[in-house]
């Protein structure tokens, strides 16, 4: 027997409060990692990370930047924390975004015009259709045939983004334009601000998509049978539960709420339409949800936070700092939260003597 | 005419080559059971690296060194995510596609755009070089081409004849009974992520160092994507995968020269095609309408965890 021996124990249940810290932990390590990189380059980590802070989050202005940027996020994160919730991976919402933002795109540029509300909630309806058409190929798919639809919403995403591509240069792009941007969309579309904040009003949409997740899940019968599906099919299918159903719906739905952001981009942020659009949210979001550990809620705080870094770019490039290090960060802090995650399911144990006894009485 | 057709071909060899050194790690890995979605990420990081090692000693061979070791090092990094502490796989490969995008265009800010002054120059083999046309399309490359001649045959060789293959086919397909039967099924997922990753930063270095011939941030441009669809076109079969990387190369090439001859068609409409054969493909060979067994590794992103087993 050893003197000293360290153990891997799995975790029964794991604590409110170590569930909390253990994330915050491991950003923590995550931006330790990262400090050795902005280091290497001979720039004082710690007045980059005083810099991003105080530009993104301690003013008004600076959280607002931050929330514009997350809203995408937002959206493509609670789009892929919904598909989980049957273990179907959507890796698509960045193509979904895309779409989403065609079908908008396309109405609010060359759609008739008519009343402000019609007119912006039929915008709201083409974007989310659009996105749940494109992921409702691969939840077909998924459905009757039992074909991998991690690798086919991934290669829908490049079928879109190069859809976009074409548009963009081609039939949409602007007049007297050499970029490939379509022109503006009509000014009554215009996502109107937060009167009293400056705040971008894509947020509240965001919130109430989440809200209304949360319910759904935990409130409704058909969340009570998505999360039946979750833990087994079979049982699923024992009990009669139409799984096929469920994958179509669920993934439509995923792609729906992937399309509106589209819709919040689009309206609320850049206000026409872009090659390149959704500029890998779709990627950042699978990540997001995983951090925010698949609860709707979650997902916006993590969002936010990220946002708050893609803000803080800008503020820090002064410094001399290359524009990369927002997404380096971001990797930085996904694999070190990725690699805490699983002390929350195991745990070191340092076996005394003693205990190791009293276990082979 | 002749020429026309020369070139094409060879412009379909340098560019399949390019992807197909990701596509046979990532065969090797997901074989064994671990799915890596951050090729791009991975390539980018090849490309950075064999770029500026080679910027700075100007030696090829420290270059390409450098360049297996920085892609060994997050093959490690990845099979102790995935295979250690058991993580998901898709998040994973998404946490390393963002890394590895990010911190590429991070050390590289400096040497953006700029020339090495040494790259990997063709070289004709003699006499081989001289058989008329195809002389002209196989034998006058550089040495990423001539080492992919010989990959191709050997690691199909080695997955379908010998019997280190035939463990790794059943490590993606049941890896407890690899386990009950004496074999470390982590150590060998340890190794096989290892040297799929180390194959990907190849990839990008031939990107970086015979391709362009510089650095540019995200200058993989997808052909990570395109070498990841191609592992399931291929039905993680090397040597199928060695055909699509051609099919896929000549398409883009021909979508590129088309430009000229068909206006109509734009060349957004080339680059999709690639992943919409990935998808109909993929519909074909393993669509649960077919009766037949499938290649596609069984336990292929599932975690193997010896307590739950």
């Amino acid at each position: 027997m050893k003197p000293f021996s360290i153990r891997l124990e799995k975790r029964q249940t794991v604590s409110l409060r170590k569930q909390i810290l253990n994330p915050i932990l491991f950003v923590l390590l995550g931006l330790v990692l990262s400090s050795i990189f902005i280091a290497a380059i001979g720039i004082s980590p710690f007045a980059v990370y005083a810099k991003m802070v105080s530009y993104s989050f301690l003013n008004l202005r600076g959280i607002n930047g931050s929330i514009e940027a997350a809203l995408p996020l937002i959206l493509c994160g609670l789009s892929v924390a919904l598909a989980f919730q049957m273990n179907l991976n959507n890796i698509g919402a960045e193509g979904q975004y895309a779409m989403g933002a065609i079908f908008g795109g396309s109405f609010a540029l060359f759609g008739p015009s008519m009343a402000t509300p019609i007119q912006m909630i039929l915008m709201f309806l083409l974007c989310a259709m659009g996105g749940a058409v494109w992921a409702l190929i691969a939840g077909l798919l998924k459905a009757h045939w039992n074909v991998n639809e991690t690798i086919v919403t991934l290669m829908l995403n490049y079928i879109a983004l190069l859809f976009l591509d074409y548009l963009c240069y081609g039939p949409w792009m602007a007049p007297k334009q050499t970029t490939a941007i379509s022109a503006a969309i009509p000014k009554n579309l215009y996502l109107p601000d937060i009167a009293a904040t400056k705040t971008n009003s894509g947020i509240l949409i965001a919130l109430v998509i989440a809200i209304a997740l949360t319910l759904f899940l935990h409130y409704t019968t058909a969340g009570y049978q998505i999360h039946v599906i979750q833990r087994s099919v079979k049982t699923a299918e024992y009990a009669g539960i139409n799984v096929k159903r469920y994958i179509i719906l669920v993934l439509a739905l995923s792609g729906a709420i992937a399309g509106l952001a589209g819709f919040v981009q689009v309206t609320g942020v850049v206000h026409r339409v872009q090659a390149q659009l959704p500029g890998g949210s779709g990627y950042t979001g699978i990540v997001i949800a995983y951090l925010s550990r698949f609860h709707p809620l979650t997902v916006i705080l993590v969002s936010i936070l990220f946002g708050g870094l893609i803000n803080s770019c800008a503020a820090v490039q002064i410094m001399g700092v290359p524009s990369q290090i927002a997404t380096m960060i971001q990797g930085c802090i996904m694999i070190a939260v990725i690699a805490g995650e699983f002390f929350n399911h195991y745990q070191l144990t340092f076996p005394t003597k003693e205990r190791e006894w009293e276990v082979n009485e | 005419m002749t020429a026309f057709l020369i070139s094409i071909c060879t412009s379909a060899i340098v560019y399949a080559v390019s992807i197909l050194y990701a596509s046979i790690g990532e065969v090797f890995s997901q074989r064994a059971g671990i799915m890596n979605l951050g090729l791009e990420g991975i390539m980018l990081m090849g490309a950075v690296s064999g770029f500026l090692s080679v910027y700075y000693t100007k030696h090829l061979a420290i270059g390409i060194l450098v360049v297996i070791l920085v892609g060994a090092l997050l093959g490690l990094l990845f099979a102790f995510l995935t295979v250690t502490l058991q993580a998901d796989q898709t998040v994973c490969g998404m946490a390393f596609l963002i890394f590895g995008s990010g911190l590429s265009g991070f050390i590289g800010k400096n040497v953006t755009g700029v020339a090495s002054g040494v790259k990997f120059e063709t070289i004709e083999i003699p006499l081989l070089s001289q058989i008329p046309i195809l002389g002209d399309i196989f034998f006058k490359h550089d040495l990423f081409v001539y080492a992919m001649y010989l990959i191709i045959p050997l690691s199909m060789f080695y997955i379908y004849k010998t019997r280190p293959g035939l463990i790794l086919r059943a490590l993606g397909e049941n890896p407890a009974a690899l386990d009950t039967s004496g074999i470390n099924v982590f150590a060998l997922r340890y190794a096989y992520v290892m040297f799929g990753c180390a194959m990907t930063a190849i990839s990008g270095a031939c990107i970086s160092l015979s391709y362009t011939n510089f650095w540019n941030e995200g200058m993989t441009g997808g052909k990570g994507w395109i070498a990841f669809s191609l592992v399931a076109f291929s039905r993680w079969n090397p040597g199928y995968a060695a055909l699509g990387a051609l099919l896929f190369g000549g398409i883009s090439i021909v979508g590129i020269n088309m430009q000229v001859y068909l206006p109509g068609v734009p060349s957004q409409f080339y680059g999709m095609l690639p992943y919409a054969a990935t998808i109909l493909a993929l519909i074909i060979t393993t669509g649960s309408f077919r009766k037949k067994h499938t290649e596609e590794p069984a336990a292929l992103c599932q975690k193997y965890d010896r307590e739950s087993r």
